[in-house]
């Protein structure tokens, strides 16, 4: 039984109540195994997709509005559209190098239950035609490919995966592919020029979309392994059944990661729009409150990239529109909380510190300013901090992000939001992403850095 | 160190036939070498630019972007602490000078037994359960100082650690360099075919024959 109990085979997802489209075999010990998969309704959409034909299957897809899960929240069955008519062949990559900080639902997707992640892309392979499928694993995470090897090895010898899958002319290769250890690679056009065995630099737009020219120069849909793995739950149960689930805007379930200063941390699967992230904060049912004795200060809605909101702002609704609105991203759905004891200057230091690290090089605004950024922020931190550090730090954060960077209200000084997206003068997002924290918190903390770097000591001769 | 051995080489053409064009298997290679070698040399990179018929300079350009590469000899144990914003939250940073201070390492160093290489590094995706670290990429959650020191003591004594997580209860904790301790196998009878992207001109067949109830 799928209980909300510490699950010893994987720490990390605590079971809620509510329809689970993804998560509903985590809580059985055998949960990643074939037989356990098939005891509970495995490799049933794809019988129904193999039924209704391609065609139908992704047109339930279109219809059910499965949004991607994997932080831009694109509709999956527009992009697959996006393929040029009569180009062949397509592949399908499955993004899952998931490394966002605060970030870490795919993960356990992948190792709780892999099958249900492979007959997500058997499905997607059949609805568009795509003839071959490579599932991009992130390099540091051994147990879900462990889980993903010996479920491919499963679902190949019981003929689910491979030549004539269950009888049909649907035939697809899958095959397990992983990464090194770089966090830009989980940006679409880096991961195809990592699986084509290169760095994994993103490569400049247009063409904007992999649809069009992918790996090898192909048509290429690159899904997120969350967004893929609904498509099993989507095609047994129809576009409607998806569509009662969640908002009209936002349908389905998403899982959020919330980790930080509450009480119960996990990984929850809730229905996107009607739960706010209050509910996930304090509700009984999730996060139960922050820790005793403490309040909360601010917290990251979508992973280490998203400009940060503050305790006003909790009622937002778990869904990208409202929150975008708002000046930051739903993202990949991690949710970082900070409580009154949190050095909010160190906490950015940190962000950007990941940014700085994990930047590739390619773009000159990208690679200079995020060094430039955390060297600034520890000087400051360290007690070195100038008086001009902070329009310093501002100046670098608006030559990689141009203009009004996404920032939440500040209703107390009169500030009104700046909506997400930002502006940006490098190829990928993850430059612009550095900005994120240092815009949140100077805008609402500047006390604290003003603090830190003091007043000058005047020096005479 | 050196090339890699025949054994390595006819799983290196197992991982090469599973992709349209061979390059592709370049980091799937490079995580081969390091699992016979616990590092990536340039003999063995040398070895890969044969096998994929790329040159040197293309395998060394692709290893050096990947940080989980080794270029030099490293620690049988890699032990990778967290310190990303939600493992600092709860402790991550004094994990890790906790594990500085047991080792007697800092982040990039290795023991002089030559047991242990000390990272510090970005988020590994465990973010609940801070604070985590991984030992050859297998996890251990919600640790403690003590939590650390009996990894390290279960190590040290050749013990599988109970506070990591394995795939399967009973897993060893291999050394360095090995990732899943099972690979995907691709019967050539089972496949449905993995061929150059030049050589598919027409829609897959599926596409046009199965139109329901097939």
């Amino acid at each position: 039984m799928a209980t909300g109990e510490y699950v010893p085979h994987a720490p990390g997802y605590v079971d809620s109540p509510g329809t689970k489209v993804v998560s509903s075999r985590f809580g059985y010990e055998d949960s990643y195994t074939l037989d356990r998969y098939l005891a509970t309704g495995g490799y049933e959409g794809l019988k129904k997709a193999l039924a209704n034909g391609p065609e139908e299957c992704h047109g339930i897809v279109r219809e059910g509005t499965l949004l991607g899960r994997g932080g831009a929240g694109f509709p999956a069955g527009i992009k697959w559209g996006f393929c040029p008519p009569e180009v062949w062949p397509r592949y399908l990559v499955v993004n899952g190098d998931e490394s966002e900080p605060g970030t870490y639902k795919d993960r356990l997707l992948m190792e709780l239950d892999p099958h249900q992640l492979i007959e997500g892309c058997l499905i997607a392979c059949y609805a568009i035609g795509l003839s071959q499928c490579f599932l991009y694993v992130r390099g540091e995470m051994a147990i879900a490919q462990q889980r993903l090897a010996d479920a491919l090895n499963e679902a190949y010898e019981a003929g689910y995966v491979g030549k004539n899958i269950l009888g049909t002319d649907f035939s697809v290769d899958i095959v397990l592919h992983w990464g090194a250890g770089a966090y830009i690679v989980g940006e679409e056009t880096a991961l195809i020029e990592s699986l084509e065995g290169n760095r994994g630099m993103p490569r400049l737009k247009p063409p904007f979309f992999p649809a069009a020219v992918g790996l090898y120069g192909q048509p290429t849909i690159v899904n997120n392994v969350e967004t893929l793995a609904n498509l099993p739950w989507m095609l047994e149960h129809g576009a409607e059944a998806y569509k009662e689930l969640g908002s009209e805007t936002s349908p389905g379930t998403r899982m959020f990661a919330v980790s930080g200063h509450v009480k119960r941390p996990g990984v929850y699967e809730v229905e996107q729009g009607v739960t706010t992230y209050e509910d996930l904060i304090y509700g009984d049912d999730y996060c139960q409150g922050m820790r005793d004795g403490h309040e909360l200060k601010m917290f990251i809605p979508g992973g280490g990239s998203a400009p940060w909101l503050f305790p006003e702002h909790v009622s937002l609704p778990l869904e990208a529109r409202p929150v975008g609105a708002a000046g930051t991203m739903l993202g990949s759905g991690a949710i970082v909380i900070m409580d009154d004891s949190t050095d909010a200057v160190k906490a950015c230091l940190r962000v950007v510190r990941f940014f700085a690290r994990e930047s590739c090089g390619k773009c000159a605004p990208c690679r200079e300013g995020t060094s430039w950024e955390e060297k600034i922020l520890q000087r400051i931190l360290d007690g070195n901090g100038r008086p001009e550090d902070l329009d310093l730090l501002l100046d670098v954060a608006d030559n990689i992000s141009p203009g009004p960077y996404p920032v939440a209200s500040f209703e107390a000084e009169g500030l009104d939001a700046v909506p997400f997206p930002p502006r940006q003068t490098t190829i990928c997002p993850l430059g612009p992403s550095s900005v994120a924290p240092i815009t949140s918190a100077i805008r609402r903390f500047r006390h604290e850095f003003e603090a830190k770097i003091g007043t000058p000591v005047e020096v005479t001769a | 160190m050196s090339r890699l051995t025949e054994a390595n080489v006819k799983i290196a053409h197992e991982i090469i036939a599973r992709y349209p064009r061979p390059k592709s298997a370049l980091i799937p290679l490079l995580h081969l070498a390091q699992e016979q070698d616990g590092w990536v040399s340039d003999e063995a990179m040398a070895h890969l630019a044969e096998l994929v018929g790329v040159t040197p300079a293309e395998v060394r350009g692709t290893c050096t972007f990947y940080e989980m590469f080794k270029l030099h000899p490293v620690g049988t144990y890699m032990v990778n602490v967290c310190t990303n914003i939600a493992c600092q939250l709860l402790g991550g940073e004094e994990l890790l000078h906790h594990a500085e201070k047991t080792l007697g390492i800092r982040p990039g160093g290795t023991t002089s037994d030559g047991m242990f290489t000390l990272e510090d590094v970005e988020c590994i995706a465990a973010c609940t359960e801070a604070p985590c670290m991984q030992v050859n990429y297998r996890y251990g959650v919600r640790l403690s100082t003590d939590d650390f020191d009996e990894i390290i003591d279960d190590l040290r004594a050749g013990r599988t650690p109970d506070k990591l997580i394995t795939a399967n209860p009973g897993d060893q904790i291999p050394s360095h360099g090995t990732l899943g301790l099972t690979r995907q196998h691709l019967d050539p009878d089972k496949a449905a075919g993995i061929v150059p992207p030049e050589q598919v001109t027409e829609n897959p067949v599926w596409l046009t024959t199965t139109k329901g109830d097939s």
